[in-house]
């Protein structure tokens, strides 16, 4: 589907992105089964890289994002600090929300991302508040909000491609098709077999993208947050990806037929696209290697960093309920 | 009799309601194929098959009402939200309709599903996955809400609870999911809806407490008896809407002096009624005031706090050694 190819200059940091990715997700599942390493369950993105990369790089740093549970990806291409964040997925107190949200909820305030929301189908209808603001206020940003195939089947989503469809909103939604929503598949919970089909009913652009292409997503995107922009209205993206790692880091993927993960193992967005930018010559093989040491040393950074780092004062748990606490500040 | 955990018992008690009614149906979401996050609806598609046991999307919103639905054509619905802090989208169907079903057609129709929800802390979980919001249901007139603290009736509250023609609330304490064993008979075993039980006897201050935190209520009145030589009467209460006012009454009476204790955050919660039943009931004969060990009025804190934020062993004693001393 692409057309333009995009500017080597992109194409070789959304590679480094990605790389930077894949090397903080894996560090999060070397650390997960170690006790008491990380709170809670650590679901990642593995396999999905190439979306986060190519929905940002086309965005300017006015826009909103809102994300889901499977964030990590979303806002580090965002260009959220990996110290801060790594800090926060162990809970501790320098992380970017002092240690009280964990992985779930993480919020980037630095790089626009008002709301990662654990509640599947909850971030839809806030980002369209978000962009009804937008464009209140006369503002040149959109918002872009992320959520799964799964979530598409929750009422929410649907109210909210409706409200912003009437209300010609700048917001995008971005569909990561990973086929699974637990342990359903795709088939299970979908009639239709995709997503994007749906934007027609609601009266906006609908496009389908391959999710594991960054220079696909990348073109898709520009041209759809360029809709957004124009005031157009808003429009749906919905980049056919995988899950490789399950659903988190607990999950056995019983329920996954082993060849249809290895066919999608082949496709990992991540050695593809390294592979063929070093067969069009837009980077070397030498520069993949420096971008994975140097994506090495800045994730045992944010370890050492989360690490070192102390988890929050008890009192901070009875902190930020109202304007004032009514206990006082301790 | 086997020795089971509460996984295993309100597992059994699926099963056996499934074989004994065609009418019972599990949907929710993964526990089919999967058998749910904790496992607790295992083997039940193998045995019973996809028609009766649904596997459904990401609906909470359509899972209650889809529920609603089958209950007032006939069937027996139990369904599953995989977590209580994601049954907020089922909410309002629950609330403006299962609940107000029966009063709007007079009787003519009723509701009879469970809703099943895993709540409440002590496991190390995120936020939404950890949370005790069990008032939000107790305050809705016309809905059931059942709290079980071990295998035995868990299992037992949960076939009283399909075979109850109303709408009942069922919140299963994941902490203790797998914490104990418990025998539990083969055979079929009920316990009525609306009654609390004694847990253990004493006649010195009363106790009131239900789902994980009754456990740290009972090792603190083993403590106590060791360490005070207090006798501590335990009342665990089981159901908490329609709630069995009698049974804790009349033990205040008898000691004098009462602690409530839960997880869920303090104001507002079930131990704000249990109180005003016992000021209405029983004042004349408390000689102290009736203190709340709860949760605070917060989210519920990640694992470092989560045992602070907890009542445990320790905040309990305090309690009841505060109300003895007053
Ligand atoms: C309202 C709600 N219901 C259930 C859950 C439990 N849950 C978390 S993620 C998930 C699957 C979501 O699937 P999808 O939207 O496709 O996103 P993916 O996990 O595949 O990225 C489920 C069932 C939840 N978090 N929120
Ligand atoms: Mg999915």
């Amino acid at each position: 589907m692409t057309t333009v190819k995009p500017d080597a200059g992109v194409r070789r940091a959304m590679l480094s992105q990605m790389i930077f990715i894949r090397a903080f997700e894996d560090r999060l599942a070397e650390l997960a089964p170690q006790k008491d390493a990380l709170p809670g369950m650590q679901i990642l993105a593995t396999g999905q890289e190439a979306v986060a990369v190519g929905v940002m790089a086309p965005l300017g740093s006015e826009d909103v994002i809102i994300t889901n549970h499977r964030s990590h990806g979303h806002l580090l291409a965002r260009g959220a600090d990996p110290e801060t964040l790594m800090a926060e997925i162990m809970g501790r107190a320098t992380g970017v929300n002092r240690g009280k949200s964990g992985t779930l909820h993480l919020i980037v305030p630095q790089v626009n991302a008002l709301m990662t929301s654990t509640v599947v189908g909850a971030g839809p209808p806030m980002a369209v508040g978000a962009a009804f603001a937008q464009q209140y206020r006369e503002e040149k940003a959109i918002t872009v909000v992320f959520f799964g195939d799964g979530a598409a089947a929750e009422g929410s989503v649907h109210e909210a491609m409706n409200l912003a469809a009437i209300w010609k909103l700048p917001l995008l939604f971005v569909c990561e098709n990973n086929c699974w929503a637990g342990a359903q598949s795709l088939a299970e919970h979908c009639a239709v077999g995709n997503i994007a089909a749906r934007a027609s009913a609601y009266g906006m652009p609908g496009q389908l993208v391959d999710g594991n292409n960054p220079d696909e997503v990348l073109e898709a995107a520009s041209q759809l947050a360029g809709h957004c922009r124009e005031g157009r209205g808003p429009a749906l993206m919905e980049a056919f990806t995988y899950r490789l790692r399950g659903h988190g880091e607990h999950d056995r993927q019983h329920y996954v037929d082993p060849e249809e993960l290895a066919l999608w193992k082949a496709k990992d967005p991540v050695t593809t696209y390294g592979v063929k930018l070093t067969e069009e010559g837009v980077v070397a093989v030498q520069d993949i290697e420096s971008m994975e040491r140097e994506a090495g040393k800045r994730v045992d950074e944010a370890v050492a960093f989360g690490q070192s780092s102390p988890f929050p004062k008890p009192e901070e748990a009875l902190e930020h309920v109202w304007v004032e606490s009514p206990w006082g500040t301790p | 009799m086997a020795k089971m955990t509460m996984v295993q018992a309100i597992n059994l008690a699926l099963m056996q309601e499934m074989e004994k009614d065609d009418g019972v149906m599990v949907l929710g979401e993964d526990v089919g194929k999967d058998g749910g996050v904790f496992r607790v609806t295992d083997n039940l598609m193998d045995k019973f098959g996809p028609e009766r046991v649904m596997d459904t999307p990401l609906a909470e919103s359509g899972i209650a009402g889809f529920s609603i639905g089958m209950a007032l054509h006939g069937l027996k619905p139990v369904c599953e939200m995989q977590f209580s802090g994601f049954s907020y989208f089922a909410m309002h169907q629950l609330e403006a309709h299962a609940a107000r079903l029966r009063g709007r057609s007079l009787g003519r129709f009723h509701v009879p599903m469970v809703l099943r929800a895993p709540y409440g802390g002590g496991v190390r979980a995120l936020e939404h996955h950890s949370e005790s919001r069990e008032a939000y249901f107790a305050h809705t007139p016309g809905l059931k809400m059942v709290i079980p603290s071990t295998p035995r009736n868990a299992r037992a509250l949960l076939v009283s609870a399909i075979r109850d023609p109303d709408p009942v609330i069922f919140f299963e304490p994941k902490a203790l999911y797998r914490a104990f064993r418990e025998e539990v008979p083969e055979d079929e075993e009920t316990l009525p809806i609306g009654k609390s039980r004694i847990a253990r006897e004493g006649k010195d201050v009363t106790v009131i407490s239900y789902g994980a935190t009754l456990h740290s209520v009972m090792e603190a009145a083993e403590k106590l008896e060791e360490e005070d030589g207090v006798q501590v009467e335990v009342i665990d209460l089981l159901t908490i809407s329609p709630l069995d006012d009698e049974l804790f009454s009349e033990s205040a009476r008898r000691t004098g002096r009462v602690v409530v204790a839960h997880e869920a955050p303090r104001s507002f919660g079930a131990g704000a009624e249990v109180i005003a039943r016992l000021v209405e009931k029983s004042f004349l004969y408390l000689e102290a005031p009736v203190r709340r060990v709860t949760g605070f009025d917060i989210v519920i804190p990640l694992y470092q706090r989560e045992m602070d934020y907890l009542p445990g062993v320790n905040r309990v004693m305090q309690g009841v050694r505060e109300t003895l001393d007053f």
